[in-house]
């Protein structure tokens, strides 16, 4: 079927980043990451349904550093699926698609995601040092 | 070509197969529970970060505390169904974007799916374990 191997559209290597394609793409990004943290969650909880020991150990995994980037990144995708899916379920309805609103819904995300993020971090970290 | 006028291999007739289903020959299930779903995880989402941020640094006692009560322990049990609900709709929408060879496409999606279920119902058996705790 494909015999000229011509550059498929949207012909990524010239094309302008904007912020509309940006979110976009993050979106199904940040949605296969969460998949992928899913993997975490399930086993911190077999862990804890396997007894004292094992939860005692995924728990020291997850206050070390790399247990808490895992968790950082996990949160920002999560916050940001869920800001951006919110802003899908409104385009759904049929509104919002204007050039200005997408523009402000995508920024409204941004700031969302960073405030959602900031927050959790910061009562969560108060909550750890009790 | 000439397929008998009067006569089909189903019983619905051709336009009442075809009512619905639009280019894409599956209809709008995936996308409209793909949309359900995501409606479900909003305050299930939120209610288990507020529930995990709770839980930083706890030990086990305090977690089978919290999941003694039937309400955390049910909303858990629908965030884990809905979330791998959710999350193999999207990954299936992915693959299929993604992976051009027709097999590979058949065996990522077979796999993907099976793990989503067996993700979820080890998910969901650790609740349900660690909420009869006697």
């Amino acid at each position: 079927m494909i015999s000229d191997p011509r550059p498929l559209s949207p012909h990524l290597q010239i094309y302008r980043w904007q912020l509309t394609s940006v979110l976009s793409i993050l979106h199904r990004v940040s949605g296969v990451a969460l998949t992928a943290g899913t993997i975490l969650l399930v086993w911190w909880l077999i862990a804890a349904a396997n007894g004292p020991d094992s939860f005692e150990s995924i728990q020291w995994f997850l206050g070390s550093w790399l247990g808490l980037l895992l968790l950082f990144g996990w949160s920002v995708a999560l916050f940001y699926h869920l800001c951006n899916g919110l802003r899908h379920l409104w385009w759904d309805t049929g509104s919002g698609l204007d050039l200005r609103s997408v523009y402000l819904s995508g920024w409204a995300v941004l700031v969302g995601t960073t405030i959602l993020t900031i927050v959790a971090w910061i009562v969560g970290i108060a909550q750890w040092g009790p | 070509m000439a397929e008998p006028p009067l006569r089909s291999p189903h019983l619905r007739s051709p336009l009442g197969r075809a009512i619905g289903l639009g280019s894409a020959k599956e209809g709008v299930e995936h996308w409209w529970w793909q949309r359900v779903s995501s409606i479900a995880l909003v305050p299930l989402s939120l209610w288990f970060v507020i529930s995990v941020i709770g839980l930083a640094g706890a030990d086990l006692d305090t977690v089978v505390t919290w999941l003694d009560n039937p309400v955390a322990a049910v909303l858990f049990v629908l965030l884990i169904a809905a979330t791998f609900y959710h999350g193999a709709l999207g990954l299936q929408v992915v693959i299929e974007d993604y992976v051009e060879n027709e097999g590979t496409k058949l065996a990522a999606l077979i796999v993907m799916k099976l793990a989503a279920f067996l993700l979820a119902a080890l998910g969901i058996f650790a609740v349900l374990k660690l909420a009869f705790v006697p």
